[in-house]
């Protein structure tokens, strides 16, 4: 059987890993290449790499820690942040990279989905969606979840599969940072709307949390960054206790 | 050893080139007849559309080449559903190689299967100390009809070929460049071939 994935998240700037890590003894915490294959040795089914730079040197450090991570790691790897080309996703397809990742520059330009998935493959767009509950609305932030837009959840979920994403990147702006749970209600009424895979993200907490996310929520995937990058969580632990409550993980 | 892998303009190759350079081989792109008949064994990827990919194939006359090779060939992911007689995807007609259809899943599951799934009912010695049930890691809409040139079977929806063989050809769906341990160890089997 297909297995729900665990997928560690890195923030990363200017080449390095941004939030301190500290779960195994790397000479550099801060590198994410060694960071990347302690990952890929201790049970994470994918990465996500999210570039937070802003500098003008931001594409070429990207695509040098892309070719680095696609040399060393053995799993497949996601790359988010600062994509809005057709071009910058040939670029980094190029260095290796499995999947990119868009947000803001597909709001803004929706059409660079149907341009990506047709020339790459569905299977290599995802598209994160940042949103927040107002009321009674799930809404579509941009910039980390800090600008509203007019754009509701679950319409734009199904609008992106339409234009061939082949992965939706749901993080919920209300649970994020909390640790207190995913936002299992709305992850389970996006894998009803739509028939592409969901990764969970934001709330992570405890390792019942991600078992409820695959349950409850109905997420195929479930992506997280303190709780792994502190040590908090083992990713062999979660992995063991999700199968003892018969949810199929690798192992 | 002589190792290529069939450049044809197919997606992401740099990952499989890196693959072999973790096993100590360098495995050389080339889209030149020459070199691919030359070579001791042949890598053929493929990550994209079909049709596209087999008019790209017919362009450049190897689609005529490819059946006739004598050395160990390895297709992987949609390059092994091109070694196949027919796929759904783009209406389009394979290599002929392996003697089975490629469909795709219906929507009762989500498409595409996205993840690692286990293997299974393994037969070939491109298995050779790969357990029964180890995961591999998979990314693809169609899929390849079970049939008695199957080596790997897995489950999505139903059970579906997850690896053919037929005399010096090879074919795997599943990614062995991100597979994990079990993936470099296929890799490595088909460099002892």
């Amino acid at each position: 059987m297909l297995t729900k994935r665990i997928v560690p998240c890195l923030d990363i700037k200017d080449g390095r890993t941004v939030k301190g890590v500290n779960f195994v003894d790397l000479r550099d915490a801060g590198n994410p290449v060694e960071l990347a294959k302690q990952y890929a040795e201790l049970g994470a089914d994918e990465l996500v790499f999210l570039d937070i730079s802003a500098t003008q040197e931001r594409r070429r450090t990207m695509h040098d820690m892309v070719l680095k991570v696609a040399e060393q790691i053995n799993i497949p790897f996601t790359v988010g942040g600062g994509i809005s080309s057709v071009e910058d996703v040939d670029d980094l397809l190029h260095c290796g990279a499995d999947k990119v990742s868009i947000n803001s520059s597909a709001v803004k330009r929706p059409e660079l989905i149907n341009e990506i998935s047709q020339k790459f493959g569905s299977q290599c767009v995802v598209v994160a969606i940042d949103a927040k509950k107002i009321g009674e609305e799930w809404i579509v932030h941009l910039a980390g979840g800090t600008i509203p837009t007019e754009i509701r959840l679950f319409e734009w979920a199904m609008e992106v599969e339409e234009r061939g994403a082949g992965e939706i990147l749901f993080t919920s702006m209300n649970h994020d940072g909390t640790k207190a749970g995913f936002a299992n209600g709305a992850l389970a009424k996006l894998s009803e709307l739509v028939n592409i895979p969901i990764i969970a993200s934001g709330g992570a907490g405890t390792i019942q949390h991600f078992a409820d996310t695959f349950i409850k929520g109905k997420a195929d995937a479930a992506l997280a960054a303190s709780v792994f990058h502190f040590g908090e969580i083992p990713i062999i632990e979660l992995k063991k206790e999700l199968r003892k409550q018969n949810i199929e993980v690798r192992l | 050893m002589d190792l290529r892998i069939v450049n044809y303009g197919a997606g992401n190759i740099k990952s499989i080139q890196f693959a072999f350079q973790r096993l100590g081989f360098n495995a050389v792109l080339t889209f030149d007849a020459d070199e691919i008949l030359k070579a001791d064994k042949v890598i053929f990827p493929g990550v994209g559309e079909a049709s596209s990919a087999m008019k790209m194939l017919k362009k450049s006359g190897l689609d005529g080449l490819i059946p006739k090779l004598k050395q160990p060939v390895l297709g992987i992911c949609l390059g092994m559903q091109l070694m196949c007689n027919y796929t759904e995807e783009g209406d389009t007609n394979g290599l002929g190689i392996f003697h089975t259809d490629v469909k795709r899943f219906s929507n009762k599951v989500k498409v595409p299967q996205m993840g690692w799934n286990t293997v299974k009912n393994l037969k070939s010695d491109l298995f050779k100390n790969i357990d029964e049930g180890d995961y591999m890691y998979l990314v693809h809409s169609y899929y390849a009809e079970n049939c008695k040139e199957s080596i790997a079977t897995s489950d999505y929806e139903i059970e579906y070929a997850s690896a053919l063989e037929n005399d010096n050809f090879f074919g795997v769906q599943f990614h062995p460049e991100k597979s994990g341990k079990a993936g470099a160890r296929l890799l490595q089997n088909f460099l002892e071939l």
